[in-house]
């Protein structure tokens, strides 16, 4: 009985740390309508400024306490709000979604370049402190924690109940155009509630710092736990989120004592979080779908057909000349960027045409690789089995959420690809704890692919031949569907489209995209393990395939070559390591709003350069040239545009225009 | 013949009631008004008939068949169509991918087996808006657009047509076209509850009006009638032609 109520009570405070995380996530989204994935990571941020200040500068522990969290926490705070945040609560989940997975990657980067990695202590609050209650001992840091978490409470009631700001902050929850007819300033408001949400963000770190530790990722993960927690409450009620925040510290805490520590069981504790949010997603009640939402978005052009076939047919020959000629590392490094372009076509169909944001992509393609290597039929039947698993798996990860709206699939994705890193990847049937599965090289009709060059051509053929199936499903219907069902799903559901099971047939189909080039992934290295598919992979490549352009193949194409080359760099310049992820992170948030990122700048300059140089060119060949031909990547770059030929002034407006 | 009947539904958003008791219905081939103030309710009882709004207390029956508790896809599938006040057209789409999409939708798998191309440009045609049909839907003028809306209820050859203020953003004689359309389709048997705002419309075309203010029905009955009736006056005393944002809307 009594080691019940000592672990009741660890969980409170550990619950109770959770809920001042969550309830920052909480304000910043209902009063702006923005998820902040990077919650976590500016918490994490804040704690290490907390240890330079404390530790390195030598500041009293209280003075720098105060310091983070009232002045450098609401100014980030403030910051992101009006030059990262603001208006991205009216604009497609989609790009909010993005650019906040940007501040994450972002942020990990300036924390590892500010701060390289190093043992760093926190030590708790009054580290020689406490007392007994009954025989628990209970130490001063457990304490102001509680205290922390009451106060918080006690101070949010008040400001949201007692305060003009705080009822401005209400009305803005329901409506902030209306708030503004009526003279308040949504502006104030959000910018508020950001600098509050930050400070809550870098409390909630500072006080976990000695339990988790000051790590980038765990830390930055935090943001699982307080979804988790704030999920009970809808992403919308605080009490409910309080009393999520201290059901998950006890779940924890009890998981810690009374479930075995060896076998199966001992690695349930990291995941939790997870398995806490998908039954609290599982009780949920059906969402209504909501009217007046955002459309009519400008993607990029879809190539014709023969067009498509073209340009893959020159990526394959130009593909022959250079993996004939390449040594094994380079052809070992063309494998992985062909992988990473495969999978970053699974996000074309899924992000770039139908609107919904994977986080888990590069775990499903893990999946893929898992059943190829456990399959051990090396053949195009393994191949295409790997695929159909990990398309099933990723059905079975959006069916819990078919009964809620968009955000809640993305963010469950992560909790999905947190799980399996840290669990399921990690058992004795899967790839084992630090451990790799033997895999053969694929052969076709008796045939083995061997050699280096040819696998890796097979791989480029791969690419092609699954980009032009991706281009043929946008062209036909249902391509139209998925764009109908992106722009609005109420108008697609009152025509008589039952969106949930299409949308877990769409995630399935994309999973399994991913999960195939998982299987010749596995096929190209000879070896696999869990460390290959870690979830933080997957928000990288979310980002490079929206900066290169999530809307088509040649945004694939290009971000799955950047995202190969991250690596190469980072080992070239181990100091500036850090400095990558920025640029990527940041990167992704400056060109997070526009989904077709810089491919589409690319046949932008295409169109240019043939309106300006073909009629010269036609003129002085004369008759040679065959009509509508392609002759050079302009013109080919032009033909991709069947409907509009107004221009890029248009194309500007356009997207100006989509948030209605 | 009774076709929809809506039967004391109430909604509420928090302390504000939006729906309070109002019943009515609608029937088989012929064409029945919902007029009322702005913020009287009339969008939020679009929303729970077609089901993107679920009523605190009260029923829908649709053909004699309780719908209160289908899904929005399931009702559609029953044959109501719906068109909406704030535009839902798929804005990247072209206004004739937009029919087809429809189509595509009510033909379920055969549909993405055998698309019907002829159809769409049938429609368009009929509802007057071919000459749009290859610009993007978001780029065409707001009546048009609503006559999009329309057309691709048509596509899935509905029962009810569930029409939110069709006439806004059409000049009269185009006004006077769509009367006339309305009046076609009500002869194919197909019922149609509209919303609108333009009286000359309303009192034109309808069979039954119903009025709605401050969520419940004050009124029901002919044109004639309802042009005599003294509540419906005075309801419409402050009435204002300007489109106001309906704080109803903003919560639904």
């Amino acid at each position: 009985m009594s080691s019940l109520f000592a672990f009741t009570l660890l969980g409170l405070f550990t619950g109770a740390a959770y809920a001042i995380v969550a309830s920052g996530m909480v304000l910043t989204y209902t009063t702006t309508r923005v998820f902040n994935i990077a919650h976590g990571a500016f918490g994490m941020v804040l704690a290490f400024t907390f240890w330079d200040f404390t530790e390195r500068q030598g500041m009293p522990a209280l003075v720098g306490l105060l310091l983070v969290l009232l002045v450098v926490a609401p100014a980030i705070g403030w910051f992101t709000q009006r030059f990262v945040a603001r208006g991205l609560g009216e604009g497609p989940v989609s790009v909010s979604l993005v650019v906040t997975v940007g501040l994450l990657v972002g942020l990990i980067g300036v924390a590892q370049q500010v701060w390289p990695p190093a043992p760093r202590v926190v030590l708790p609050f009054k580290p020689e402190s406490g007392f007994e209650i009954g025989d628990t001992y209970v130490t001063a840091h457990q304490l102001i924690t509680i205290a922390c978490s009451i106060a918080v409470a006690g101070l949010l009631y008040a400001l949201l109940n007692h305060t003009r700001i705080g009822t401005a902050m209400r009305a803005s929850v329901d409506n902030p155009e209306l708030l503004k007819l009526f003279g308040g300033r949504p502006d104030t408001v959000a910018a508020l509630s950001w600098a509050i949400g930050i400070s809550l963000a870098a409390l909630g770190g500072i006080l976990l710092t000695p339990t988790v530790g000051l790590d980038y990722y765990a830390l930055t993960l935090l943001v699982i736990n307080a979804y988790a927690a704030a999920m009970l409450g809808r992403l919308k009620s605080l009490p409910l989120t309080f009393a999520g925040a201290m059901g998950l510290g006890i779940a924890e805490s009890y998981a810690v004592a009374y479930l075995p520590t060896d076998g199966f069981w001992s690695t349930i504790r990291p995941v939790i979080p997870a398995l806490f949010l998908f039954a609290v997603m599982i009780a949920l009640p059906q969402a209504q779908l909501r009217i007046g939402q955002v459309k009519g978005i400008v993607t990029a052009p879809v190539p014709s057909f023969r067009n498509a076939v073209g340009w893959g047919g020159g990526l394959l020959a130009v593909a022959a000349v250079l993996v004939a000629g390449a040594s094994t590392a380079d052809a070992l490094l063309m494998g992985t960027a062909a992988t990473y372009a495969i999978v970053m076509l699974s996000m074309v169909l899924l992000t770039g045409y139908g609107g919904h944001v994977s986080l888990a992509q590069f775990t499903f393609a893990g999946v893929g690789a898992l059943a190829y290597a456990k399959l051990d039929e090396p053949n195009l039947w393994g191949l295409a089995m790997s695929a159909v698993i990990a398309g099933l798996v990723g059905a079975l990860v959006a069916i819990p959420v078919l009964r809620l709206t968009g955000l809640y699939l993305a963010l469950s994705t992560l909790a999905f690809a947190v799980l399996m890193d840290k669990m399921i990847f990690q058992q004795d049937w899967a790839y084992k704890f630090n451990g790799t599965l033997q895999t053969e090289r694929l052969s076709v009709a008796g045939v083995s692919l061997g050699t280096d060059a040819v696998y890796v051509w097979v791989m480029v053929l791969v690419f092609v031949l699954v980009g032009l199936g991706v281009l043929a499903l946008r062209r036909g219907t249902l391509g139209r569907l998925l764009i109908a069902m992106r722009d609005s799903p109420s108008a697609c559901g009152t025509l008589g489209l039952d969106l949930r099971w299409f949308r877990v047939g769409l995630f399935g189909l994309s999973a399994s995209i991913a999960g195939l080039a998982g299987a010749l992934f596995a096929g190209l290295r000879g070896s696999v393990g869990a460390a290959d598919f870690l979830y933080f992979q997957s928000l990288l490549m979310l980002l490079l395939a929206v900066v290169f352009g999530v809307t088509s193949v040649t945004g694939a194409l290009l971000g799955g070559i950047a995202l190969m080359l991250m690596p190469v760099w980072q080992s070239d310049h181990p100091s500036l390591a850090g400095v990558l992820f920025v640029l990527v992170g940041f990167g992704a948030v400056a060109l997070g709003r526009d989904p077709n990122g810089l491919a589409n700048l690319l046949f932008k300059v295409g169109r240019l350069v043939r309106d300006r140089f073909e009629p010269q060119l036609r003129e002085r060949l004369d008759g040679l040239l065959p009509q509508g031909g392609s002759v050079d990547l302009a013109a080919a770059g032009a033909a991709e545009v069947p409907l509009r030929t107004m221009g890029d002034v248009s194309d500007d407006a356009a997207i100006e225009g989509s948030v209605r | 013949m009774t076709l929809l009947e809506v039967d004391r539904v109430v909604v509420r958003f928090g302390g504000v009631t939006a729906v309070n008791e109002a019943s009515f219905t609608a029937d088989g081939g012929a064409i029945t008004g919902l007029i009322g103030p702005n913020g009287a309710g009339k969008t939020t009882c679009f929303n729970v008939i077609s089901g993107l709004q679920k009523p605190t207390k009260g029923k829908v029956h649709f053909q004699g068949r309780s719908i209160t508790s289908s899904a929005v896809h399931r009702r559609a599938r029953k044959g109501i169509g719906r068109t909406f006040q704030r535009l839902e057209a798929f804005g990247s789409l072209s206004v004739r991918d937009n029919v087809r999409v429809a189509f595509d939708i009510h033909r379920g798998f055969r549909g993405v087996l055998k698309p019907g191309a002829a159809d769409v440009e049938a429609l368009l045609e009929r509802v007057g808006i071919s000459d749009y049909a290859g610009e993007r839907a978001d780029a065409i003028p707001t009546g048009a657009a609503r006559l999009l809306e329309l057309a691709r209820c048509l596509a899935c050859d509905p029962h009810l047509l569930l029409l939110d203020e069709p006439s806004s953003g059409l000049d009269e004689a185009e006004s006077e076209a769509f009367g006339a359309l309305l009046r076609e389709l009500a002869a194919e048997g197909r019922g149609i509850l509209m919303v609108e705002h333009d009286m000359d419309l309303v009192m034109n075309v309808c069979d039954t009006i119903h009025v709605l203010d401050f969520g419940e029905v004050i009124a029901s009955g002919s044109p004639a009638e309802i042009r005599a009736d003294a509540r419906v006056q005075q309801a419409y005393l402050g009435y204002s032609d300007e489109p106001v944002r309906e704080p109803m809307e903003a919560q639904a």
